[in-house]
């Protein structure tokens, strides 16, 4: 059981100075106070200690005890997780509500998994067999279309010294011996591990492939691959949430981590009433058999907050070393870096720029770059993708967080409040976004989809470019004085934005569009272009091709043509041609 | 009460501010209650603000005017801070600690509660679900309002967010009778106190609303724990009585100065503005109390106003609250000035909560896009409005004037409405379609053609 590791000295909100310490180490996890109350060492000197502690400090007096297993704070990892919802240290939120009612009390502990479930456990290697670090020796059907691996734990090597066979057993019994050097080492299908520590693999990939999300202007525009960072910053009301929920539902991620981090109570609820009822298109499975999500609203301890993006990644890293690919939202890492600086505060570190604590750039880069595409220790291959909301004070993305986030990610979704006012969704700014994965993953369109990709993609770029200049021209001596062809560069920009790059997240057909709905909308588009282009060129107006019905009809593609008809929309890019070509006699 | 137990101290070490310091204690508990007995036996609450070995840092909740360090008494209760609760509650006016201010006992209390509440399990909320008709279209068809949203209106000095916020308490009065208002009022001046209550008391409502006043003068500690008495009781009326409780907080913005201030005493260190950088943590502290819990009946829907500095949306206070809150209302002056009443932005508003209660089967097909393509055209002829001031309304294209004349009618038809004139939500999405016939069929990109063929209706030639 725990000892006592020291005795409270002080308390300052969600701190507590501790003292009489000798055994502690840094980042150990403790417990304050007779309640207790779960915290992390921070900061360690001559025979004091600080605390951060994890939940509510009232009334937590000095002299209190404080007790310590002298192990760091740790996620425990195994089947189960999947469906689960967590709060940031991983206590299980419908356990703790059936134990305590609506509301979270204080000192609740719990298992994260159910210990007393029984899984069907199926092994892979015979006894004797040599095996190491990573490697899978069994698998267990978590969710019926996850198979959860049971893998070797990072630090175990050795031949396996007995396994037991098929059948139902729970956590809590040994389901292999590893001799490893002489000891004989048990497994269990469950791990510990502390959250801090990156898990190890064998070697880091260039990514290749897309994760694709459905999102028109997401996929076509501003690709993310897997294995990827982005960063989606706005200010409130621009639409950050929707996007992450979007991505959360529609890409196709192996496994989707959702760690809200500090943000409403009621978003929170919508994501976890609705998951179970949608359906995954590829998989015709709910999605929240995929997903893992981690909810620690605003109004729950900041320190829990600090600590929940850790238990976030660990989960995705053992979910990584299986050989599946994992994307993981974080709403919003703001909150986490706000979470970083209070803390900093009652610590009374010296601030820099707006009370930032100095290592907030080198915790940002820790954390984002536990993301990638690795080679497994056990030699699969699997992906981390990061999607990260950030929420900029007032909107400036040149604040602290956003600006340091920027160095650490190589894809930008920047949404603009503008786009959001005029109920542009999703609001992503086609001027400020990027995305450095294009190169990466251009050669999976060409080879999935079409080759003319990435030809018609800078098509489509150029002409927003090209509009964004004309907008400067319009805004002071409006649209009427422009030649022609620089008119149709606004009308078919107008047309893309319309109908390609806005996207109702609540229409249940324009919620997703695949890859190739995609493609084929935006060639439809760039037909319409060059055909006009060439009409224009020989006389015919813009108000005439607008007045085509085929104009409408390219306008409405978007929520006519469902993923089962787009053999109909094939057809769409002759159609318009041929619409174009009646006018040119 | 244990108070037999309580051990007294005497003596203070060092007062600034509303903020002493005491040695030589024992056995105190962080953020417990403290009560300070001054020279002339007058009594006041406090609460630990710090606790370390043999010391305390203490806020004095009355002000520290006439404490001195030598003849004080201090007694801590060992407790955190608690009100007493009760259906009673309704119809009364209490200080901003829950005193009575009606000249009336204090009602007896069925339940003590830790004012600071607890916070809601993520996995027992229920989501936010059936529409609150205010009767006024700016809200109703625009920005609906949900039953169990936090929707705070963004204003500014001089604007009529009092009317609005007045107005909405009156016409939303639901039919059921389980409907009550808890109403905080931290810093603000006794008129707008006065106006609340006479409104109040005007549409007949006054003993269904409980009240709880920290008027400007009152010392500015007290205002932060004014909107956490009054949201424990709104908890306890909508959690455990079923109540639907509509929670109107003015103003934020004094809240978050007094947090600023107090910040400042302990010699915090400062994020932006001089704020503490938890005021994020304690404002959502204060929002998110805000919901529905499934299994109860009740629910609680949160208006806070808050004056927003120099009409700037950037300012840390409505910047950290629209990051909380479920949308906003933002009141424009210029619409003001124009006298459009109620000046509802046209294009910053947004009630977040919306897109799952409008519509199919909620409201009528065609709510979600039409308000929309609302949207959309609105802030198209903020675009042209930008343009014509540069070249001249003439030079206009008669498309753009179109949208002109709907900029117009937009705000004098459908954005004005009376302080007394309650629209159903019927009437407001019929006039919706008024204004939005001024427009070619064609532009109607927004909308499902069904949906246009159903209630596109223009005028006469000769009327445009």
């Amino acid at each position: 059981m725990a000892n006592v590791a020291g005795k409270v000295f002080r308390v300052v909100g969600p701190v507590v100075e501790l003292e009489g310490v000798s055994s502690l180490r840094m980042l150990d996890m403790v417990e304050v106070g007779e309640q207790h109350l779960i915290g992390e060492v921070v900061r360690l000197k001559d025979d004091r200690a600080f605390i951060q502690v994890y939940e509510d400090t009232t009334s937590v007096k000095a002299g209190d005890a404080v007790y310590s297993e002298g192990r760091p704070l740790s996620v425990e990892l195994g089947p189960g997780l999947l469906g689960t919802i967590y709060d940031g240290i991983q206590r299980p939120l419908d356990v703790i509500r059936q134990k305590e009612g609506v509301f979270i009390g204080r000192g609740v502990h719990s298992a994260p998994l159910d210990h007393s479930r029984r899984w069907h456990f199926v092994p892979v290697v015979k006894s004797g067999d040599s095996v190491v670090p990573g490697q899978v020796i069994g698998e267990v059907q978590e969710a019926p279309l996850v198979k959860h691996r049971i893998l070797v734990p990072p630090d175990i090597r050795g031949a396996i010294g007995m396994i037991v066979q098929e059948g139902d057993y729970t956590l809590n019994d040994r389901i292999a011996t590893v001799i490893d050097a002489g000891q004989e080492k048990d497994v269990f299908m469950s791990q510990r591990w502390p959250v801090r520590k990156a898990r190890p693999y064998r070697q880091r990939l260039p990514v290749s492939e897309p994760l694709l999300t459905g999102q028109r202007v997401i996929d076509t525009l501003f690709p993310i691959a897997k294995g990827g960072c982005v960063a989606v910053p706005g200010g409130f009301g621009t639409g950050k949430t929707v996007i992450q929920h979007q991505v959360a539902k529609w890409s196709d991620a192996d496994i989707v981590i959702y760690v809200g981090c500090g943000e409403r109570g009621n978003e929170m609820t919508d994501v976890l009433l609705n998951f179970p009822k949608l359906i995954d298109p590829r998989t015709h499975r709910p999605l929240s058999e995929r997903t893992i999500f981690i909810a620690n609203t605003s109004n729950m301890p900041v320190a829990a907050r600090e600590a929940r993006i850790y238990t976030g990644i660990t989960m995705a890293e053992y979910y990584r070393d299986m050989g599946y690919n994992v994307a993981l939202m974080a709403d919003s890492t703001s909150r986490w870096a706000e979470a970083l600086r209070e803390l900093s505060g009652r610590l009374e570190e010296m601030p820099l720029e707006e009370g930032f604590p100095a290592y907030l750039p080198s915790r940002l880069a820790e954390f984002y770059e536990r993301a990638g595409k690795v080679d497994t220790l056990g030699g699969a291959g699997g992906s981390i993708t990061i999607i990260a909301a950030v929420s900029p004070q007032g909107g400036d993305f040149s604040e602290p967080v956003t600006s340091h986030t920027k160095r650490f990610i190589r894809c930008f979704w920047a949404l603009d409040r503008d786009l959001a006012n005029a109920r542009h969704y999703p609001s992503i700014s086609w001027v400020d976004s990027y995305s450095e994965y294009l190169d990466d993953i251009k050669d999976w369109w060409h080879t999935h989809v079409d080759k003319q990709w990435q030809e018609l993609r800078l098509v489509i770029m150029e002409l927003l470019q090209k509009e964004q200049r004309l907008l400067q021209v319009v805004k002071l001596v409006g649209a009427d004085v422009l030649p022609p062809s620089q008119r149709l560069v606004l009308e078919v920009c107008s047309l893309f934005k319309n109908g390609f790059l806005q996207q109702v997240a609540f229409d249940p057909t324009d919620t997703y569009a695949s890859a190739r709905k995609q493609f084929l909308m935006l060639s439809t588009i760039i037909v319409f272009y060059r055909k006009g282009e060439m009409l224009i060129r020989k006389g015919i107006n813009v108000a005439e091709l607008k007045a085509l019905p085929v104009y409408t009809e390219i306008m409405r593609m978007r929520q006519q043509y469902s993923e089962s008809q787009l053999e109909e929309l094939a057809q769409m890019p002759r159609k318009v041609e041929k619409a174009l070509a009646e006018l040119d006699f | 009460m244990k108070e037999h137990s309580l051990r007294e101290y005497v003596g203070l070490e060092e007062v600034v501010g509303p903020i002493f310091v005491i040695r030589n204690i024992h056995n105190v508990g962080y953020n417990e209650v403290v009560e300070i007995v001054d020279r002339d036996g007058r009594s006041k609450t406090g609460m630990t603000l710090e606790v370390g070995k043999g010391f305390a840092v203490v806020q004095v909740l009355g002000g520290t005017g006439g404490i001195s360090l030598s003849n004080c008494r201090v007694r801590f209760k060992e407790e955190a801070l608690k009100v007493g609760v009760t259906e009673e509650l309704l119809g009364r006016v209490f200080d901003g600690l829950g005193n009575p201010l009606d000249g009336m006992p204090k009602p007896p209390y069925e339940e003590l509660l830790d004012v600071n509440g607890q916070a809601i399990n993520p996995t027992a909320r229920d989501y936010p679900s059936n529409i609150i008709e205010t009767g006024i279209s700016s809200i109703d068809v625009m920005n609906t309002l949900v039953r169990g949203q936090k929707l705070p209106i963004f204003s500014g000095s001089g604007l009529p967010h009092d009317m609005i916020a007045t107005q909405i308490a009156r016409q939303s009065r639901v039919k059921e009778e389980n409907f009550c208002v808890v109403f905080a009022a931290m810093g603000v001046k006794y008129d707008t106190a006065r106006f609340f209550i006479k409104s109040f008391e005007e549409s007949g409502v006054l003993d269904r609303v409980a009240i709880f006043l920290s008027l400007a003068d009152a010392p500015s500690i007290a205002r932060l724990l004014t909107p956490r008495f009054a949201l424990t009781c709104a908890e306890y009326l909508a959690f455990r009585k079923n109540m639907h409780v509509l929670v109107i907080m003015t103003d934020m913005s004094n809240y978050c100065e007094a947090l600023r201030e107090l910040s400042t005493v302990r010699g915090e260190i400062p994020a932006r503005k001089g704020y503490p950088g938890y005021l994020y943590s304690d404002l959502a502290s204060i929002y998110e109390r805000a919901g529905m819990i499934k299994g109860s009946g009740g629910s609680i829907t949160q208006l806070p106003i808050l004056t927003m500095p120099n009409d700037d949306i950037t300012h840390p206070i409505p910047d950290l609250t629209g990051y909380i809150t479920e949308g906003q209302i933002v009141l424009e002056r210029e619409l003001h000035a124009r006298g459009i009443y109620p000046p509802v932005a046209g294009l910053p508003s947004l009630s977040r909560l919306m897109k799952d209660n409008i519509g199919k089967g909620l409201t009528r097909d065609d709510h979600p896009s039409l308000s929309s393509q609302l949207f959309s055209f609105y802030a198209h002829v903020k675009d042209i409005r930008a343009l014509a001031s540069i070249i001249g309304e003439e030079e206009l294209s008669p498309l753009d004037h179109q949208y002109l004349k709907f900029g117009d009618e937009f705000e004098k038809r459908f954005l004005t409405q009376g302080y007394f004139e309650r629209r159903t939500l019927e009437e407001g999405l019929d006039l919706g379609w008024d204004v939005l016939s001024l427009l070619p069929r064609d532009e109607l990109v927004r909308i499902r053609q069904e949906d246009v063929d159903k209630h596109y209706r223009p005028r006469a030639a000769d009327e445009r």
